[in-house]
């Protein structure tokens, strides 16, 4: 059986399995077993505003706690919703992965992540700066916090069928 | 293509049928660049909210149609709107999307612009002759006028006033704004996204009640049975769309919540109930019902002609980029100077619906793109909006009205059209 995160010790190697699982389970849509990787209480965010990290007094792209993830995810698997009845295809890569701060129960990550996404013969691509506040539990990593901040968050973008 | 390939105007009466339009409105690029000149060239074009520029010296990038423009503040408190191009050689003179400022500066050769537009300063005066006159240089300013905070500007200097234009849109734009419960309207930040399509298939879609049930199912599913019985405006009978002239129409989805200062002793609704306790520690009972009542939002879609809409609880504007993309963007409202936990609630629920993630808009997005594409088959295949004509009734206005799913508004905006590219 493979070696759990040490609490307060975790590697950059711990962390770098966690996340690239993480991008897998998200580009097969395999969104349930996505949803079982997060702890309570913590918030999936994709802020307009890249430098505020005050995100509840400021208009986000999605400001998710457990129920609205909950809520996205059903609509995504339901089939009523024709932008992700087919969703668009996507491929991601995250890399770059810089771990900012650990204590024994909580680390902090960064790291790029680059999407390209196909439907209708189009490509689109987005790149962003995504932080995670990971925490260390007696299971291994769990996910509290994620931040996406996409370069052009405050730009034009194009509508979104899937998860970053 | 360009403008002589049609000799005397637009073939409005081929394009604009009535009861349809024709295939060509959505894919002919000569078209588009008619409207540009004809419409957004000419008309009042809405381009931004004053609490997007609440002070002096503040300044906001806006678009009329595919010119950038620059909305500013001036040390008079006056609001301008100019074209971001210098005068000397045409780079943008700004690129900050929002902020403060004395002045412009063009950064190629320096060219000083004050926040009126005027040209203040040139770098090596003496290379220019003494009949060079800098008052003849400033930006190109366009005619600015407001209603209600909405600013809204127009490159023709002889356009008729604007409350003249908004006419009986008017009373519809000052029921909008007592979303703000008391307090002054302001926007509190912005969702935006491209789609492929033309921009008149999303002045259309403001006023579709038709399509709600069909395209946002999965919206309504995540929301609680009182919201659910809410949205259901098209099972529930009450609502209807109105012309209002000028190609301004309402959609009205939820009578009840069209004068957001009446019905203030209904219960609050259940998903409310959390909010209004909070309000409790710092509002009286009456406060807190009014603002409970303004979070939730206005029940209609105002339809501004040719590119705003006053639309539930935000504004919705468009912006023609091409034939075939236009631009969305989607203002959250708030209260300036409101309790906190009313505007927090306020963007959540905007998150919500709204924006590239929304549970609703990328739906609509999605179809928007399918009507483009499918449009590019059948060209001699009309589009039709004659839903509810031979139904409607006269409004109080003496213009068409038709229950909520009628197309009279696409009509009312398509007439408006013919009108104006005839002219």
């Amino acid at each position: 059986m493979k070696d759990l995160p040490v609490k307060g010790e975790v590697t950059l190697q711990d962390v770098t399995e966690f996340l690239w699982h993480e991008a897998d389970l998200l580009d097969r849509r395999d969104y349930d077993t996505w949803l079982a990787l997060w702890a309570e209480g913590g918030f999936y965010v994709i802020p307009v505003d890249k430098e505020s990290e005050d995100f509840a007094n400021l208009l986000n792209i999605a400001y998710d706690n457990a129920t609205m993830r909950e809520m996205r995810v059903r609509r995504f698997q339901q089939g009523f919703s024709i932008s992700s009845a087919p969703p668009a295809d996507s491929v991601r890569t995250v890399s770059r992965f810089v771990i900012e701060e650990q204590d024994s129960d909580t680390v902090r990550v960064r790291a790029a992540q680059h999407v390209v996404e196909d439907k209708f013969g189009r490509q689109r691509t987005f790149a962003a700066n995504v932080t995670w506040v990971l925490q260390v539990t007696d299971e291994g990593l769990m996910i509290r916090d994620k931040i996406v901040r996409l370069l052009n968050s405050d730009g034009m973008l194009t509508s979104i069928s899937y998860l970053f | 293509m360009s403008l002589d390939e049609f000799p005397s105007g637009p073939q409005t009466d081929t394009l604009m049928k009535g009861d349809r339009v024709a295939t060509p409105m959505y894919e002919d690029p000569a078209l588009f660049d008619a409207e540009m000149e004809k419409i957004f060239g000419k008309c009042w074009v809405w381009v931004g909210h004053e609490s997007e520029v609440p002070g002096k010296g503040n300044f906001k990038l806006s678009w009329v149609g595919t010119q950038p423009v620059i909305i500013s503040r001036d040390r008079k408190g006056d609001l301008h709107v100019l074209v971001n191009r210098c005068r000397h050689r045409a780079a943008t003179v700004c690129e900050i999307k929002k902020g403060k400022t004395s002045s412009f500066q063009c950064p190629y050769h320096g060219w000083g612009y004050g926040l009126d537009g005027s040209l203040r300063a040139i770098p090596y005066t003496e290379g220019y002759s003494t009949d060079f006159d800098k008052a003849n240089y400033g930006l190109k300013k366009l005619k600015v006028e407001t209603f209600e905070g909405m600013i809204f500007a127009s490159f023709n200097m002889d356009v008729e006033p604007l409350e003249e234009f908004l006419g009986n849109a008017k009373p519809w734009i000052k029921l909008f704004m007592k979303q703000g419960g008391g307090f002054p309207i302001k926007v509190l930040g912005e969702h935006q996204f491209k789609v492929p399509m033309n921009w008149k298939i999303q002045l259309e879609n403001t006023t579709d009640a038709y399509h709600f049930p069909i395209v946002h199912k999965s919206f309504m599913q995540s929301l609680d049975g009182e919201a659910t019985a809410q949205f259901s405006f098209l099972d529930n009978g009450d609502g209807w769309v109105e012309d209002l002239g000028n190609g301004h129409s309402v959609m009205v989805m939820m009578p009840e919540l069209n004068d957001l200062d009446e019905g203030l002793d209904r219960p609050i609704p259940e998903r409310f109930q959390d909010l209004a306790e909070t309000l409790r520690k710092d509002y009286d009972e009456d406060q807190v019902k009014r603002i409970v009542r303004a979070v939730g939002g206005c029940g209609f879609n105002l339809n501004l002609f040719p590119n705003a809409a006053c639309s539930l609880s935000f504004f919705r504007i468009l912006r023609p980029v091409s034939v075939a993309e236009t631009e969305i963007r989607h203002m959250a409202l708030g209260m300036d100077g409101g309790p906190e936990a009313a505007n927090q609630m306020r963007m959540r629920l905007h998150e919500h619906f709204q924006g590239p993630m929304g549970f609703g808009s990328p739906d609509d997005a999605e179809v928007w793109e399918r009507v483009q594409r499918g449009s590019a088959g059948g060209a001699d295949i009309d589009v039709m909006v004659n839903r509810g004509l031979g139904l409607e009734d006269t409004s109080e206005n003496g213009l068409p009205k038709g229950d909520v799913s009628a197309e009279t508004g696409m009509r009312a905006a398509y007439k408006m059209w013919k009108k104006v590219m005839e002219q």
